[in-house]
């Protein structure tokens, strides 16, 4: 699998033709050859692919590439707006009624993961929008798919409203919504099975269930893994049905995702949601900015920052501020800092939205339990190590009890202790530093917080602590 | 064009008629066009090699399998030789056959032992249909009277041993379940247990759908396939990679992935019956050579079939049928 991402490729072809003064259209067609590539094996429709090209290609010969001198930076820059453009430039909310219960039908070919995702848009609208919802199970032909609705709603503690597999499919809907207005559920979800969308029986039913249900969100759900046939199937459901909004699936596979460019392209239907791991609050909202990076492989800065402030405590993170002003940094604030990262969730994840890593780290191993042996090693110090750091790194007997305590190798704690030191320096220079330095900091490379290499291999960490 | 077959042929004829039927769609609908971009063109020019490039890239064939498969056959002899377009079919024809085959002989027979138990492992990433070909299979192997016992490895999606247990019912064969098990190796190792007490024939398991980016996963699958290896000799005797039809360049990534944890034996097409290609199959077999051994083609237990190389490239070729 290639795993350059479509701006690695951008910028190689374009640096074979540095220092040789000024590109001519040639120079151009090679870098859109690569462009076209990329953008084929990220799945992007072929159709689309040509006439991106084409556009693409009249922007690069105007002067503002042509006479750069970093021709690489500008073409990444003119793609990515282009993308972008194409993405659809704002994230689309969904729909829903500002008083009186909203209805969402969920539908999709089978296996695109609409079962799971009607638990999730649950969860995710209850938490968010402070919903009462009711799911419908609706899906009366896979084997078990009242089942795993049923299961799922259990675990989320979300009523399901479910008639066996005898029933027929509008008759539930017909029945759930009854039941929703009796319990006062202000959302109704439809689960609804899987079909091809060339199933005039099964399409026709879905269109049953709209005019009895009358959604405001007719929600589709598609495989981020899809290919060519992506567009297909997205306008066929959206001609017999009016799509009013897209939910693209295993966003967390390895998958560059350009079945939904072509999607958003080809038939203007919004992309809304995106699933991206198979626990139920995986759920995220689509921003077509950060898709736009995904295929470029530029990384998601947004997100990683949405994450953070979800996360974060302010008056936490204020309170270590002004420590770190004064010049201070302990063991304990460390934790502190740890545990605040661990609520982001994975490291991989994490790491993996810092544009130029992402690409490095995508098929490397992470160990996650980094953090874990910190933990672990800094519980085995008393309070008064935690509070004076000098003190275990140069006291070999502490470091030798800590390391007994922890039950993690000598050498590990040493490494931790010192790279202690140098990180403490860091953050209180950091600290001190105006967002304009800052932002210099990061430009030229060497951001105080080092992410560090993740090594690859499952190994031990015999390197000791990496952060 | 040096080309044997091997797989049950007994309904021979009745098979391939509802091949066709179900490949029909595919035919008209993407790389049926084929033969339309071919008579299109009076003479063979650059254009023509390129529309013939969107065609195989439309129907998911991988980027880099299709653009080397064009060069090769811009460069044959026989195509230079071309004057009209439509001389080019045969060659196109011959030459995918080439690509497929390589000159060896593919085999798309499941390994059933003839004597002892035989363990078939099903992976593959989530919602490709792994639970239903298992029915599919387990239908298809009581039906040539195999003793079939499915093991529900599925500990994880909500439904999953439901959905399996249901299928057990419909199908008529037993089923191994681990109420509350969450590790899926131990319900493997029950199942293997259970096969040999009770002399099965076939063993089927059905695993988890995992996304092979997760390493957590795949090191749980490489787990259950030590089972199966240390529990039964020169088991599994078919590790079969489940690929859904609409599947894109993303297809490449899951066979390397699930090769290296697991020694896949073949593809398993499923989802035909729609509007997609799952071109994706021959590029994973140009280049990891799997072979395509079987192709769901609906919802039914029925609905499975031996991958048929020749019908397959030929309904690709064939005139469009209207209905």
């Amino acid at each position: 699998m290639p795993l350059e991402t479509l701006s690695d490729k951008i910028q190689m072809s374009l640096r074979r033709l540095t220092g040789r003064g000024r590109l001519n259209e040639n120079d151009i067609d090679t870098a859109m050859r690569e462009i076209r590539v990329a953008l084929l094996e990220a799945d992007v429709n072929y159709k689309i692919v040509k006439e991106f090209i084409a556009d693409i290609k009249e922007q690069a010969l105007g002067e503002r590439v042509m006479k750069s001198l970093t021709p690489g930076d500008q073409v990444i820059k003119i793609v990515y707006e282009e993308l972008v453009k194409l993405m659809g430039e704002e994230a689309s909310p969904i729909n829903l009624k500002k008083s009186g219960t909203s209805i969402i039908l969920m539908c999709g070919l089978q296996g695109s993961g609409k079962t799971t995702h009607t638990a999730k848009l649950a969860n995710h609208l209850r938490k968010y929008n402070n919903m009462k919802p009711l799911m419908i199970a609706a899906d009366v032909y896979r084997p078990a798919a009242v089942n795993q609705l049923v299961q799922l709603g259990k675990q989320l503690d979300i009523d399901v409203f479910e008639m066996g597999i005898m029933a027929k499919p509008q008759v539930i809907v017909k029945k759930g919504l009854e039941y929703a207005k009796e319990h006062n559920n202000n959302l109704v979800i439809i689960d609804t099975a899987g079909r091809l969308q060339i199933d005039e029986v099964l399409m026709q039913e879905l269109v049953d269930i709209k005019e009895i249900a009358h959604p405001d969100e007719i929600m589709l759900t598609i495989d981020a893994m899809t290919g060519q046939d992506a567009v297909n199937v997205a306008s066929t459901f959206h001609e017999k049905l009016g799509v009013t909004g897209c939910l693209l699936t295993k966003l967390d596979s390895d998958t560059r995702g350009g079945a939904a460019l072509s999607i958003r392209y080809l038939t203007h239907i919004p992309i809304k949601f995106t699933g991206v791991g198979e626990k139920l609050d995986q759920l995220e909202v689509f921003h077509p900015e950060r898709m736009a990076k995904r295929i470029l492989g530029m990384g998601d800065v947004l997100g990683l920052i949405e994450k953070a402030t979800e996360n974060i405590d302010e008056t936490d993170a204020m309170k270590l501020n002004e420590r770190l002003q004064k010049g201070i940094f302990t063991y304990d604030d460390f934790l502190d800092q740890i545990k605040m990262i661990k609520r982001m969730g994975s490291l991989k994840g994490l790491l993996g939205m810092i544009p130029g890593i992402g690409s490095q780290i995508r098929n490397m191993e992470i160990d996650e339990k980094q953090f874990t042996y910190i933990e672990v090693a800094i519980s085995s110090m008393t309070k008064y190590e935690r509070k004076h750091p000098d003190e275990v790194a140069t006291s070999h007997s502490r470091k030798m009890r800590i390391a007994k305590g922890s039950g993690r190798p000598y050498q590990e704690i040493n490494n931790l202790t010192k790279r202690f030191e140098d990180m403490k320096k860091q953050m209180i220079a950091m600290a001190g530093m105006s967002e304009e330095d800052m932002q210099k900091a990061a430009r030229n490379g060497n951001m105080p917080i080092r992410a560090g290499k993740p090594k690859k291999g499952k190994g031990k960490n015999k390197g000791g602590f990496r952060f | 064009m040096g080309f044997l077959f091997f797989g049950k042929r007994k309904e021979k004829n009745e098979q391939s008629k509802k091949y066709n039927l179900g490949l029909k769609k595919t035919r008209t609908g993407l790389l049926g066009r084929l033969k339309q971009v071919l008579t299109g063109y009076n003479s063979v020019t650059e254009d023509l090699f390129d529309d013939l490039t969107d065609i195989f890239i439309m129907a998911d064939v991988g980027v880099e399998t299709t653009l080397n498969f064009i060069e090769e056959l811009k460069s044959d002899e026989r195509v230079k030789d071309c004057k009209t377009a439509s001389e080019l079919q045969p060659i196109i024809v011959d030459k995918m056959f080439d690509l497929y085959l390589k000159g060896e002989i593919v085999n798309n027979n499941l390994n059933v032992q003839k004597e002892g138990l035989s363990v078939f492992l099903f992976v593959g990433v989530n919602g490709v249909g792994k639970t239903t070909t298992i029915a599919k299979i387990a239908y298809r192997l009581k039906k040539e009277g195999k003793k079939v016992l499915l093991a529900a490895g599925d500990t994880f999606r909500a439904g999953a041993v439901d959905q399996l247990e249901e299928w057990a019912k419909r199908v008529g064969v037993d089923i191994v379940i681990k109420k509350g098990a969450t590790d899926p190796s131990s319900v493997i190792f029950d199942a293997i247990k259970r096969a040999k007490e009770g002399k099965y024939d076939v063993l089927l398991c059905d695993t988890a759908g995992r996304l092979q980016n997760k390493a957590g996963l795949m090191a749980e699958l490489a787990k259950m396939n030590k089972v199966i290896e240390r529990e039964v000799p020169n088991a599994p005797h078919e590790t079969l990679l489940v690929i859904d039809a609409t599947t894109g360049q993303n297809g490449l990534s899951q066979a390397e992935a699930f090769m290296e944890v697991t020694n896949v034996t073949g593809v398993i097409l499923t989802k035909l019956d729609g509007t997609s290609k799952g071109g994706i199959v021959l590029a994973i077999k140009d280049k990891y050579n799997l072979p395509i051994k079987m192709v769901g083609l609906g919802e039914k237990m029925e609905d499975l079939e031996y991958f048929d190389l020749e019908n397959y490239i030929n309904s690709l070729f064939d005139e469009e049928e209207d209905e």
